[in-house]
Formats: C-alpha cells, structure tokens, sequence
C-alpha cells in the first residue's frame, strides 16, 4: 500500500482571495463554494466562518446550503474519484453489480474514502452518455460499456 | 478532386469518450503531412444516427460519408484513399445490420431517414466552438429579424401560433408563458434557461448543449427580448462539463460579435447572459427551486401561487423555458409559425427529441414529428431489441413517468397520447426494457432514486416515498407480504394528490404504471415468491466471472 498522503493544510488566506473575487457577482455563496471546491478539492470546514462572514450569513446558513447539494464535499478525497453512473439505462444493463464488485474490490463502501486516499467511491443520478451504458466515470474520464473484466483492468492500472 | 472537404470528427462525451480527439489530432497532422489543401478538419456535436455505441464517428461533407468506429492508425487511410484520390474506405463505412449492406451516405441510414430534425438541425453539421459556423448555418439571423423588424408583442404572437409547447416535460404554451412575464410591469425581469436534466435516462439537452450552444443562446435572447428581460441565465447541470465548457466559449463568442451586451445590432436591447452551475440536485429542475438555487440558496419549492413570472428570482417576474424549447425559437422566427405548426400531431406541434436507450440495438438521440407511434421509434429507428428478445415495456419521463407496455406499440408519443396510458413525455427519456427486466425492479430503481433526491420540505415526499420504497424494496426480496399493492396504490395516491411541487406529485407514476400494466408480476413476487421476468441478479453483464452472488 502507498504512503498515508495526509490532506495538506488549507491555505486560509487562498481562500480569502477567492471569496473576495467572487464577491462581486451577484448571489455569489454557491459559486464560491465551487471555486473553493474546485482548488482544494473539497470544502474545507475551516472555510465556512470565512464563506459566512463576507456574505453576512451564519455559518450555519453555509452549511445548510453546502450538506443540501450532493456535490459539495467536507472531506478530502481520493486522488482517483470513480463514480458509477445510477441512470437508468445503466441500472437495466447493470450498473448495480459494478457497484457492488467495486465496494469489494476496494473495501470501501459508497460515499468512503480508501484509507491510503488513492480512491473515493462514488455513485452519480446520470451522467447522461446513456447510449454507452453501463458508465464508470474516473475523475473526469467517462468509460462506457463497463463489464467486470474491464472494470478489473481499470483498477489494474490505476495501481500501476 | 477539387471540390473541398470537411471532416467532422464528433466531440461529444459518448465519442470522447472512446478516443475521438485523437481522431481529430490524427486527422490535422495527416492532413498537414500529405499536404492536402482544400481540406478543413473541425469538431462537431453528435452526428446523431444513433450508434453512438459503435462510435467515434466521422462524417466527410459535403458528401456525407459517414465512418464509424474510426481510430487513428485508420486517419492516414482517410486521407489518402478518400480525401486525396476519393474513394472513400469501405471497411470502416456503416453496415446496414438487416440488409447487410454497405451504407456510405448517413442520410440513407434508416435510422436517421425516419427522422426530422428541427431542434437538432446544426447537431454534427457545425463545430460548436465556433460561432462563424453557426452564422453561416443561418444563425442570429432570426435574432436580427427579431429585434430589428419585429416588437416584442409580435415575436410572442409568432410563438403562440406556431403552437410551440415547452419541451421540458409539462408542455405549457410558450407563447402564452412569455406573455404572462411580458404583461407584468417591472423594471427589471429575468428568463433562465433550464439545462438541469437531472432525469437518469435523458440526455438531449446535453447533447443539444455540446453540439449547438449558440441556438440556446439565441433562442434566450429572443425570449429576454419578447417579455423584455434585461437578464439571462442558463442554470446547467455540473455533471455535464463539457456543456458548461461549450457554453462559455460561446458566450463570450457571441458577446464578442455584438449578440449580447449593450444595444444588441443597434436595436437598442440591452441583454446579456449568466452561466449558473448547478450542485447537484434533482428537485432544482423544479423551478421555484432553480430560482432558489440560482439565488444559492437550498433548492427547495416553495408553493405556488404567486407564480415565477409574477415574482421569481429577486422578487421579479421571471420566465424558465427549457433547453430544447429554446433551441426552437430561433428556426420558428426564421422560418415562421406557419412552418413549424405544419409539423406534429393536433395538439402537439413541431418535433420531439427523444433519448432511446436502454436494450435497443441503435441508442441515440432521435428527433420525430410529435405524434410518432412507440412502434416506429422502437423498431424502424432504434433497430428493435437486440439478442433476439422480445420487448417488454418502455419507459418514457424518468423518475416522473411511467411504462408503456409493449402491447400498445402504437400508442403515438406526443403529450396528449402518453398520458392516456399513464406515462408522460417528460424531457424525454425513453428506456427500452426486453422480456428479461423485472417491472417490480424497475418501480423500486426510480423509488430509490426520488427518495433520495426528495428535499424533505413536504411531508407527503419526504415520507411517502420512503415508505413506497421500503415496500418494493420488501417485494423484490421475496418478502412481500398480501395487501402491498393495495397499500403502494394508496400512499402513491396520496403523495401524488398532496406533494408541493412536481417531483412528488409525479414520483409514484413508475409504481402506479408497473402496477396498473405489471400487476401479476407483483402478485408473483408476493404470493410465489419468485420473478417471473427472470433473476434480476443474473441477468444485467454478459459475463460475471470472478463475481460472488451479490445480496
């Protein structure tokens, strides 16, 4: 197994400049809550007070917004996001046995984190490519016509 | 040779997905290498003849020689046999799977020649990422006719009678919707675009997205103009990155070329347009919620009356129109009402787009007259099922609508007909299942997902779903007990009598259809404690080596 890579410390005064570039725009928390996430990753829970106070909100407004959309994360996350695709066209072609074969491969259930952070496990509604059902997106990587074996050979990579 | 070429290689998710900007990088520098000058290679949209699943595809023009499965060791081939010396490669052409014969033209492909394309009519003919094309496909020309020759109370009177319906699901007359926000007296008003397709099984707005941005844009534009909004919006689903890409270069194309902004043409509309990502939720496609949403707040509905166009976002009058309505609003100014109601059933006019997946041998976007029947989309376009099965059922609407069985292949897809069998349109999702899916299932999968995606601000959402689930979820155990579908039956009807806003009122028609159309599969379940269709368990991947029994 590789090294633990501990998340790194979040940088304060980034976020700050973010939340300041964003401030113009006009209903601006949301935006700024993707910009942070899309630099560190995930939404530092130490961003929130600093979110709330320049849009003269309570921190708990902030975390009611970002816990209510399924894309907002308070965890860091794997260097490798694999996302099985739940739409349906995926589901009658069998999207649920690759979630499974996934969770046992990796030991991890949906929603986790493996302990070394090299893989988050993840399931999206649909990510609409429903013509090459069933999907497993890889950080942004969509891969269609999903079968076990390749699946198996996804992973394999990943770890070379 | 002499006569000019242009490759259309397609860049869209399903294509890019299996290598298709190699395919074009192999296509620029062959084309460089053997010195070809009356060659252009660009990007398209979907060239949509549905074999996405065979792709990536490139299309040649002007002939329309359309190859399938292209890699790039097959590129110098290409360009050498067919754009140099033109004859085009045969082993790459697409094989007609009935006939067995070669078909070099997309256009003599079945599935494509059943179609009419009007919402679709630039997807895979320009490259979206460049503004010239669309110009030249005929693009802003209605926007210019618009503001130019046209008041806002006659764009809207062209809208109302063309008899365009809003493609998002409900199917509210857009002309009539459009004059509600324009009799309201405010200084400021706003129209959104909604591009959240939030339903598993539907994908046309991201396609019409990749493949054609500016059309939307103009079609918003139009639409800011009629009700006289001084503000745009595309809400659009983060799941789709490459639409959200495509959006923004053409907006700031458009800015750029005096299409928004200041006194658009001169005409003395001010107008510009904003990209709102979505966070992912379902519920914001309703729209007191993408309003809420739009204003970062929790995407939740909230009752109606007063209505959006009387106070939507910010307080002010606000109109929302879908993805595809708007892509047909700039053909109609064009081409007239007259054109576009001369296409479609009675009530339903113009052209619907439908995503066919699911067990079909050709999945793909297809676009049809409204009032198409089930039959000649299954079977002359879609290919009919593969591995010589038998259909079962369709599943039309998503989450929200139901199954059409197969024995009313007939049944015309149009707003008025798919309601008479206790389905919907929906933004159009259409999910082919054969003999071997299990219709109990298919209810506790969409279950599973409205529950999840329930905000939880109304009682009869948040906890009749959750019940109906933990029913079916009991049933496709084996575990059903006498009495569950009388008890489904009514919790369904109750969330669908009492919810708050349109994702409960329509969550338990998948149970309400399967159970109406399927009802002995349930009581097999429940009384022989067996699936008739087959063990859902075994039947999904082809193979299941090396994979323990789940459950």
């Amino acid at each position: 197994m590789r090294e633990v890579d501990r998340s790194p410390g979040v940088n304060l005064e980034r976020i700050k400049e973010i939340v300041a570039e964003c401030k113009v725009e006009r209903w601006a928390l949301i935006p700024v809550v993707q910009r942070i996430q899309n630099e560190f990753g995930y939404v530092p829970p130490e961003a929130i007070p600093i979110v709330a106070k320049s849009m003269k909100l309570f921190p708990s407004q902030v975390q009611g917004v970002i816990s209510f959309y399924a894309q907002f994360y308070t965890k860091p996350r794997g260097r490798q996001v694999i996302r099985v695709c739940r739409g349906t066209a995926c589901h009658v072609r069998g999207a649920e046995t690759l979630l499974k074969m996934l969770e046992e491969r990796l030991g991890i259930q949906e929603g986790e984190t493996t302990p070394d952070m090299e893989y988050t496990l993840e399931t999206v509604a649909c990510i609409g490519v429903c013509t090459l059902a069933p999907n497993v997106v890889v950080n942004d990587a969509v891969h269609g016509y999903m079968d076990p074996e390749k699946l198996a050979k996804l992973l394999t990579k990943g770890e070379g | 040779m002499g006569e000019a070429y242009t490759v259309f290689v397609c860049a869209e998710t399903p294509c890019l997905s299996m290598g298709s900007e190699d395919v074009y990088r192999a296509f620029e520098a062959e084309v460089k290498r053997q010195g070809l000058s009356n060659v252009a290679v660009e990007i398209s949209g979907c060239h949509g003849h549905g074999l996405c699943n065979h792709g990536p595809s490139v299309v040649v023009e002007p002939e329309g020689i359309f190859y399938l499965g292209v890699r790039p060791e097959d590129v110098p081939e290409i360009v050498s046999a067919h754009l140099r010396d033109g004859r085009p490669v045969e082993r790459l052409l697409y094989r007609d799977p009935k006939s067995g014969r070669l078909i070099a033209r997309y256009h003599d492909v079945d599935f494509y020649r059943k179609q009419c394309r009007v919402i679709l009519r630039n997807c895979g003919r320009i490259n979206p990422e460049k503004i010239d094309h669309y110009i030249a496909a005929g693009g802003y020309r209605a926007l210019a006719k618009a503001l130019l020759k046209m008041t806002p109370e006659q764009v809207i009177e062209e809208i109302k009678r063309s008899g365009l319906r809003g493609r998002g699901g409900a199917g509210f007359p857009t002309g009539r919707k459009w004059e509600f926000a324009r009799n309201v007296c405010s200084p400021e008003k706003f129209i959104i675009c909604n591009a959240d397709e939030g339903d598993p099984g539907a994908f046309m707005d991201r396609s019409v997205l990749e493949a054609d941005p500016h059309a939307v844009i103009e079609g918003l534009t139009i639409g800011g103009y009629a009700i006289g909004a001084t503000t745009g919006f595309i809400y659009v689903r983060a799941e789709y990155p490459l639409a959200v890409k495509r959006l923004r270069i053409a907006l700031d194309q458009a800015r750029a070329k005096g299409f928004l902004g200041k006194n658009i043409l001169g005409s003395g509309f001010t107008f510009d347009i904003y990209l709102k990502e979505g966070a992912g939720a379902f519920v914001c496609g309703e729209e007191t919620a993408l309003i809420a949403s739009i204003e970062s707040q929790r995407g939740m509905p909230r009752p109606r009356p007063p209505y959006p166009a009387q106070a939507g976002l910010a307080g002010k009058p606000t109109t929302i129109n879908n993805v595809k309505t708007l892509a047909s609003v700039p053909i109609i100014i064009d081409r007239g009402a007259a054109w576009f109601a001369g296409i479609g059933s009675e009530k339903s006019k113009g052209t619907t787009v439908l995503a066919l997946s699911g067990k079909i041998v050709n999945a793909g976007l297809v676009e049809v007259p409204m009032g198409t029947s089930l039959s000649t989309i299954i079977y002359d376009i879609g290919g009919g099922i593969p591995d010589g099965k038998r259909l079962k059922a369709v599943q039309t609407g998503g989450p929200s609508g139901g199954c059409i069985p197969a024995r009313i292949p007939d049944t015309p897809v149009d707003f008025e007909s798919l309601a008479m069998v206790g389905s919907i349109m929906g933004s159009g999702g259409m999910v082919v299942m054969d003999e071997e899916t299990c219709m109990v299932e298919v209810a506790r999968y969409f279950l599973s997902f409205t529950q999840a995606e329930s905000c939880g601000k109304c009682v009869p959402c948040r906890l009749g779903t959750k019940q109906m689930l933990e029913i079916l979820t009991r049933i496709t155990e084996g575990k059903g007990q006498e009495g569950d579908v009388e008890t489904l039956l009514k919790i369904a009807r109750t969330v669908k009598e009492t919810s708050l806003c349109g994702l409960g009122q329509t969550c338990p028609n998948p149970v309400l259809s399967t159970i109406h159309y399927f009802r002995d599969e349930y009581e097999a379940h429940i009384k022989e404690k067996r699936c008739p269709a087959s063990n859902w368990e075994r039947l999904p991947l082809k193979s299941r080596r090396g994979v323990r029994a789940p459950r």
